[in-house]
């Protein structure tokens, strides 16, 4: 037996396995399930379904709004944190690290139950805002992920290109607009992909804080329960378009912006 | 006289950082209209802190900077008539080359077709005619620097700073740039302010040269006057390869250095401790007895448009630069020409120190304690049995008001490796070789700086212990 070779394509083997057993196979399982009926048939209702049912459609809707929301509330917020700890200008930083950091360590679901009960004595009955209370648990549990990309996008800025721009005539207001602005974009843009993805899918906030509403994840969740592996799937595959799409839509954006930052 | 006006000037300008390391100290000059002035020196010596303060980064602590005689110390960097090349040329990373270069213009306000015309013209002086849309990371390093100027000429402004801009250049685009550079400062006629530690370029680029060490000001010239006349070892080390020997002058016009008596043409009182200075193109060699001093050469060196010879006298070494080559263990002797030797007062390299005195009313230094005791030093002066210190009339001495200073010679120190065992201990800061021994800076961990003289070779940043015997140390008491 010397007909085996040790190569460096051996090496892929744990890697290809891996992928085909984590992977492959569970999407062409998602597919199978997807444009299958009960009976084992090959058919396309459940998509045509998924686009006809205004419940089903709501609820995308309903998804995408909370995710922009808090996407774009996160962004308000971490903007700012993240230049002040980046920029170095307060000397109290470590306070605001520390801030942002010490939530972290605390049990998730511990976390949202505090302030759960911070929103039932503010505002009675939780049943009353389930959007906003959506967004509050939301931009609470995904505001780090925004923060540091952005964070780090800043603190690498090359303080010779603000210095440039200064020296050119540039007031600090312009030097941040036309500099430090366009040169953390891509670290917005990796901030908001890590935000507005969990945003659209993560039904745990909506559930801790008993909200009754629908989002993308509690719905596909609703249908597994409910033993329609068909549909469940069918929505399962239609989410996982979406991400693909936005990702090559950001991933777009981010060369681009290597490149040449036209986006802003 | 020049009769042109000053178009900056620089008074008492200090710049003291927060942790008490001062980076420029009094520092003073006056720049005229369309100079090349270069402020040259080794890195740490404040010369681009002086620069940042002329750009407006940095602020100084002390001190007035007046542009055309008006005050500018505390006006923003974007409301000053100066533009700067920086040293890694700090060109927009998101913005191509003619936005790079309008982005001034754009701040004023201009209107579209004036900077479209001011752009393709500055381009066209740093030879990059159709760049415009180009990204700056497709530039090599020479074109990039030349975006960096063209970006900082095209506003006009009335002094151009640059800060090491051919640091990052190989050594032939350099050169090239080197006397666009220069080209360019006629051309235009701006007042250039350039930093630099590389003194080949100073020399070669310059109307007048400023060498700095420690936060300093230790010349000021052109470059004729710097290479030819430098006030003090430091500058006639720094500028060009020299020969530097401690000597004394032995009669008018005569100096006696390197084991001989040389004529020379600086006339410095009889009996005066003197540094010497010849540099290598001017020490000629002939044959041993038509030598104002003889040696043996112990090594040659082709340099391609002359030999580099080294040549041991007694316990001197000498380096001769000429274009006859000579054999290594040669006997041959040494002459200079006296307008070619270069004669400065020696500085007083003395170390000074104060002593921390102890409740016993006995010295110490660095935590560890001498042998000298305060009341020998005050005559007649006792401890009492309360432990109060008298003097010679039975009056009370106050401890607090007075100090100690200890003075050492630089040749009575020597260093060693077992750092433990000094009296106190740091690095080598600074080494500069003298004929028959090496003049040692060491800066100490108590922010003191020693000068030792020792006739071994011992590298830069080396960590030592300075041994210091206490025969040989000079107390004197201040009150």
């Amino acid at each position: 037996m010397n007909s085996f070779k040790f190569s460096r394509k051996v090496l892929g083997i744990p890697y290809a396995v891996f992928l085909l057993v984590f992977v492959a196979a569970p999407l062409a399982v998602l597919l199978y399930f997807a444009f299958t009926n009960g009976q084992g048939q090959f058919t396309a209702e459940n998509l045509t379904g998924f686009f006809t049912d205004p419940n089903t459609l709501g609820t995308l809707f309903y998804s995408f709004g909370i995710a922009v929301v808090t996407t774009a509330v996160c962004l308000l917020l971490a903007y700012p944190a993240a230049y002040i700890l980046a920029s170095g200008r307060w000397k109290a930083k470590s306070v605001l690290i520390m801030l942002f950091i010490i939530p972290m360590w605390i049990n998730f679901s511990l976390r949202i139950t505090a302030l759960k009960e911070i929103l039932t004595w503010l505002e009675g009955n939780l049943a009353y805002h389930p959007f906003l209370n959506t967004v509050i648990g939301m931009t609470y549990d995904f505001l780090p992920f925004m923060i540091l990309p952005i964070y780090t996008a800043i603190s690498r800025l090359d303080g010779a290109l603000l210095e440039a721009a200064r020296d050119l005539g540039a007031g600090e207001a312009q030097a941040f607009l036309k500099v430090t602005l366009p040169l953390s974009v891509p670290g917005i843009i990796s901030g908001v992909s890590m935000v507005f993805l969990p945003a659209m899918t993560n039904y745990v906030v909506l559930d801790m804080l008993y909200n009754s509403t629908y989002i993308m994840g509690s719905l596909i969740g609703s249908y597994f329960a409910a033993y329609n592996w068909h549909g469940g799937s069918m929505i399962a595959l239609i989410l996982l378009a979406i991400i693909c799409l936005f990702t090559l839509f950001t991933s777009g954006m981010e060369e681009e912006n290597v490149r040449g930052g036209t986006l802003l | 006289m020049d009769k042109r006006t000053n178009i900056i000037e620089l008074k008492h300008i200090t710049k003291t950082y927060e942790d008490g390391f001062s980076a420029v100290e009094d520092f003073n000059l006056e720049v005229k209209q369309g100079e090349f002035i270069t402020f040259l020196g080794p890195s740490g010596c404040g010369k681009t802190t002086t620069l940042r303060m002329i750009a407006g980064f940095d602020i100084p602590t002390e001190g007035e900077i007046l542009l055309n005689g008006k005050p500018i110390t505390d006006l923003p960097p974007n409301k000053r008539p100066i533009n700067t090349v920086f040293q890694r040329y700090a060109l927009f990373p998101h913005m191509n080359i003619y936005e790079n270069i309008a982005f001034g213009l754009k701040q004023r306000k201009m209107p579209r077709a004036v900077i479209e015309k001011k752009v393709k013209k500055v381009l066209e002086l740093v030879d990059l005619e159709g760049f415009e849309n180009r990204r700056t990371d497709t530039l090599s390093g020479g074109q990039q620097q030349r975006v960096a100027i063209a970006r900082a000429v095209v506003n006009e402004p009335q002094i151009l700073l640059l800060d090491e801009p051919l640091g990052a250049l190989d050594l032939k685009m350099r050169k090239e740039m080197q006397l666009e550079l220069k080209e360019m400062h006629r051309e235009l006629g701006i007042t250039f302010i350039y930093v630099t530690h590389d003194q080949e370029e100073a020399l070669t680029m310059s109307d007048k040269i400023v060498v700095m060490s420690e936060g300093k000001m230790q010349q000021i010239g052109t470059p004729e006057d710097i290479y030819n006349e430098p006030v003090n070892a430091f500058v006639a080390d720094f500028i060009g390869e020299s020969n530097i020997f401690n000597g004394i002058m032995t009669g008018k016009l005569r100096a006696r250095f390197c084991g001989g008596e040389f004529a020379c043409v600086d006339d410095v009182e009889e009996g005066t401790h003197i540094t010497a200075v010849a540099r290598p193109e001017d020490v000629a060699l002939t044959s041993p007895e038509r030598g104002t001093i003889r040696g043996i050469v112990t090594s040659v060196i082709f340099k391609g448009m002359h030999y580099e010879i080294t040549i041991e006298s007694g316990k001197n070494e000498i380096v001769a630069q000429s274009v006859h080559s000579a054999a290594v263990g040669e006997r041959v002797g040494i002459r200079v020409e006296p307008d070619n030797i270069h004669i400065m007062l020696a500085e007083d390299h003395t170390n000074i120190f104060k002593a921390e005195i102890n409740k016993n009313y006995g010295l110490e230094y660095n935590g560890r304690i001498l042998n000298a005791r305060l009341t020998d030093m005050i005559k007649g002066s006792r401890e009492d049995e309360n432990g109060t210190l008298l003097d010679a009339n039975g009056l009370e001495i106050d401890r607090q008001k007075i100090r100690v200073m200890v003075s050492i010679q630089p040749q009575d120190i020597r260093m060693t490796d077992e750092i433990e065992q000094g009296l106190v201990q740091g690095y080598i800061s600074n080494l500069i070789y003298k004929g028959d021994h090496y003049s040692y800076v060491i800066h100490t961990d108590l922010e003191q700086d020693f000068v030792v003289d020792d006739e071994y070779l011992w590298n830069m940043e080396d960590q030592v212990g300075l041994l210091m015997p206490e025969e040989k140390m000079t107390f004197t008491v201040r009150r």
